[in-house]
């Protein structure tokens, strides 16, 4: 029975597939020629499509666990001894099983909205259903065409497996890649809502209302992908370093730039009813980002730390779903897209006005980062050469534009929707940005006696964010008049929505603290240490006490014990280690790390200089960890939003939605 | 009319990046000819990588009065730049197989460039250090890696734009080291 499991899993696949091609043209066909019958053929397809790559899931999953070489993406991607919770992270590990998780997820998402958005209109739900449908039956054309996971190695079956990439085996690997693709992959929600509204050509405030949950859910969990991205690559790369505008990063940033555009669009959208087609085309512009990313990292055009295996004909199939899928919308959009212009105007430092200019900085932004990412590209295909365009590029325009973009994202929550006097608003914001300048001209010189004019403006940026808010948060809840509820009611009043915008907002500043402290006051040194010698970095006593080989359960390690005495604290112990696994023959660093809410302590062993004595990097990084603080905290803001009350509402009769009088609250 | 013809702007944007995408796909990086090949090598005047105290100028590559220089492949690469890290067993190779290598460490920190001298190993007879990019921006770089060969005379005779592969090596420095010696 066990050795069939493979044949299941392609057998799964292919059930998976069936129902995605109904799932992507009879409800279609059914909501435009209003056949009820037709278009409820939408939800259980959806259903079917996730039980099947469910089963898929498992079925490759257990040929994991059973140790089945003769499965070719086994045997490549694990091996007898590795451990089973890294045999079951290993299933997504490598292309096929990662673009099989990336169909499990998006069926899942499906099935997600067939269920918890069951009282949209009939025709809406069909044909978002319908849209989800075309992006899966395409996905899973592509494994099984180019990618099978099931593919067997008959009849010459290895006798043990290759083994997973170290760097690989590690806790941030098992849970970042599904992170990330629901992140990714969320945004094909909003990607169908936006394409069935232009198909329905019912391009008003209710389809935005229906999908930003959605919206909000995936952009949450996208960002929390990012910062387990960003965290792995700090404690598993060895370097310390938590960014390196490597390609594929770039990719996961891209749809998070654009979605945070999104997430604001949106809501001007449904607020005012104003910039209708761009947030369709913004929706359109996000996924579309996601399914280049895709490309990017599946196809391997571009070189990256993200070594995945690459193959043309992947490539290809990969650049046709990808012209086919943005070609598709983009030309219903031109199509479709309402010609009337948005008739209410709003005066200049109107919050309309502010989100205006959000979105044309975060669209900026996301531009210049796509750029930079894709010129190494163009310059090849022109027969200019191959190129990395690193940082120097990307932090000289990105670092000045994210400053700009905060300027304003100070003043936003602040203003009122279609009217604000300047002077009003200069009024509500004096204080805070007198007490940002003042706080943040003084803070850097207390820290460690240097004064530092990017940590200076940084921190001014923050305090300008997180004062502002308070400024808004106090004036909300102030009593207005005699007799009126007091602090705490009103405090209690607020909506999650808004609770929502104030971390989210939150956790961009606590990032940017991060960045600022950790980017200026790092301090970093190379030491070579033998045995019982002590060296002194930052303040600290480094003593290499022991050192001992020990084995692990698929590698073999030497491990330093290194004494740290922090100053005038208790001493600890940190064992860095250099492993070697067996079965790849990869020597990889292990970081020692004492993380700390204020400051992180990194020791990675280098190699051996002479017998005995050892090369260490010992890093000292201040708020290296308000960086994924900061993350986690604009994650949960995005949450929090979903949670709001109006949107677990049914949804009104369709007269009422049209005219959405409760959209201008 | 005229609005929805502006509609279609997004979808031509995106058929032009289909374009480059697919031949991205199907391309093999290929050298280029430069606009300063046969020019002089512009002058400059950097210190050295290791040593903040060592200046260095154009004679670096011309010789003297009555010798004539080395031939000299002029590598520019940055501790940013990932496809540096790859090149650095090539670069190696020609240093092992004689060839005189300068290396600019262009757009990057003292400490970074050494570290990633230290880290990928140091083939270059010395290395300029550029951080401001005034001799890469002279010699006309997008970005790193690039390479130039220098004649006897201080005059570029070659440029490699992007990474020498494994194969360059054999098939295109080193035959085109030994045209200009």
């Amino acid at each position: 029975m066990t050795t069939m499991i493979p044949e299941l899993g392609s057998y799964s696949l292919i059930m998976a597939l069936a129902m995605a091609l109904v799932q992507a043209s009879v409800p279609m066909i059914g909501a435009a020629q209003r056949r009820p019958l037709w278009m409820a053929f939408a939800q259980p397809m959806a259903w079917g499509q996730f039980a099947f790559l469910a089963l898929a899931f498992l079925f490759l999953a257990a040929s994991f666990l059973l140790d089945d070489f003769s499965v070719a993406y086994v045997a490549h991607n694990a091996n007898s001894m590795l451990p089973w919770y890294y045999k079951l992270s290993a299933v997504w590990g490598s292309h096929e099983g990662s673009v099989l998780l990336w169909a499990l997820i998006l069926s899942g998402w499906s099935f997600a909205v067939s269920v918890f958005s069951r009282h949209l209109p009939r025709d809406m739900l069909a044909r978002v259903l319908a849209v989800m449908g075309w992006i899966s039956s395409g996905f899973l054309l592509f494994i099984l065409m180019t990618s099978n996971p099931f593919s067997r190695l008959l009849p010459n079956v290895p006798a043990d497996g290759n083994d997973l990439n170290p760097l690989l085996q590690d806790f941030g690997l098992i849970i970042h890649p599904p992170m990330l693709y629901m992140g990714y992959v969320g945004f094909s929600v909003v990607f169908a809502f936006a394409l069935a509204a232009l198909i329905g050509g019912r391009l008003d405030a209710a389809w935005t209302r229906w999908a930003r949950p959605w919206t909000n859910l995936a952009w949450a969990f996208l960002t929390v992908g990012i910062a387990l991205g960003s965290w792995w690559a700090y404690y598993e790369l060895g370097w310390g370093g938590w960014w390196f505008w490597d390609p594929v990063e770039n990719a996961s940033l891209l749809p998070w730039l654009a979605g945070t555009a999104l997430i604001h669009s949106l809501a001007v959208t449904e607020k005012r009813g104003t910039f209708k087609n761009w947030t369709v085309l913004l929706a359109i512009f996000t996924f579309s980002l996601s399914l280049l990313g895709t490309f990017l990292v599946r196809s391997g055009v571009l070189t990256s730390v993200h070594a995945f295996a690459n193959d043309p004909a992947r490539g290809t199939f990969i650049l046709i779903l990808l012209g086919i899928t943005v070609g598709l919308s983009l030309t219903i959009f031109a199509l479709r897209a309402p010609r009337v212009v948005s008739a209410s105007g709003f005066g200049w430092f109107s919050r309309d006005a502010l989100l205006l200019i959000n979105n044309i900085l975060l669209v900026i932004i996301t531009v210049t980062v796509l750029l930079g990412t894709l010129y190494p590209l163009l310059l090849d295909s022109l027969d200019l050469g191959k190129i990395s365009v690193g940082p120097p590029y990307f932090n000289a325009l990105f670092v000045p534009l994210t400053a700009l973009l905060c300027v304003f994202m100070g003043l936003g929550p602040l203003a009122r929707w279609k009217r604000m006097p300047g002077r009003e608003l200069g009024k509500r914001l004096a204080l805070s940005a007198l007490a940002a300048v003042v706080i943040a001209a003084i803070v850097p010189s207390l820290y460690g006696g240097k004064w530092n004019l990017g940590v200076s403006v940084g921190l001014l940026l923050a305090l300008w964010l997180v004062l502002s808010l308070a400024r808004d948060l106090i004036h909300r809840i102030r009593p207005r008049h005699e007799g009126s509820p007091g602090r705490w009611t009103a405090l209690k009043k607020l909506t999650p929505a808004y609770w929502g915008m104030l971390l989210g907002h939150l956790g961009v500043a606590v990032t940017i603290v991060g960045v600022v402290m950790v980017s200026n006051y790092s301090a970093e040194q190379n030491v070579r240490l033998g045995p019982e010698e002590t060296v002194e970095v930052g303040g600290y006593r480094f003593t290499m006490t022991d050192f001992n080989e020990r084995r692990g359960p698929n590698y073999l390690a030497d491990t330093a014990t290194i004494e740290v005495v922090p100053p005038g604290r208790h001493a600890f112990e940190l064992y860095p280690e250099k492993r070697f696994y067996q079965a790849s023959r990869m020597p990889m660093t292990d970081v020692a790390l004492r993380p700390g809410l204020f400051s992180d302590l990194y020791v990675a062993l280098g190699d051996e200089v002479d017998d005995g004595d050892w090369s260490l990097r010992i890093q000292i990084k201040p708020f290296v960890r308000w960086l994924w603080l900061g993350a986690l905290i604009m994650a949960a803001g995005g949450v929090l939003a979903v949670l709001d009350r109006r949107y677990r509402r049914r949804t009104a009769p369709r007269a009422a939605v049209t005219s959405s009088p409760e959209a201008l609250s | 009319m005229k609005r929805r013809l502006l509609l279609l702007v997004p979808l031509l944007i995106f058929a032009v990046l289909v374009v480059f995408l697919y031949r991205g796909l199907s391309h093999d990086p290929s050298a280029r000819d430069s606009a300063k090949l046969a020019d002089r090598f512009p002058a400059f005047d950097l210190a050295t990588l290791d040593d903040p105290d060592r200046r260095l100028d154009r004679s670096l590559l011309e010789g003297g009065d009555d010798s004539e220089g080395e031939v000299t492949l002029v590598n520019v690469w940055g501790e940013w730049c990932p496809v540096c890290k790859k090149e650095m067993p090539q670069l190696q190779t020609l240093a092992d197989r004689g060839v005189h290598l300068v290396g600019v460490d262009y757009k990057d920190t003292r400490d970074k460039g050494n570290e990633f001298l230290e880290t990928y190993g140091d083939p270059f007879a010395v290395s300029l250090f550029d951080p401001k990019g005034s001799l890469g921006f002279d010699l006309g770089v997008y970005g790193a890696p690039e390479s130039f060969i220098v004649d006897g005379d201080g005059v570029i005779r070659y440029h490699h734009t992007g990474y020498i592969t494994p194969d360059d090596v054999e098939q295109v420095i080193l035959p085109e080291m030994a045209k200009w010696r």
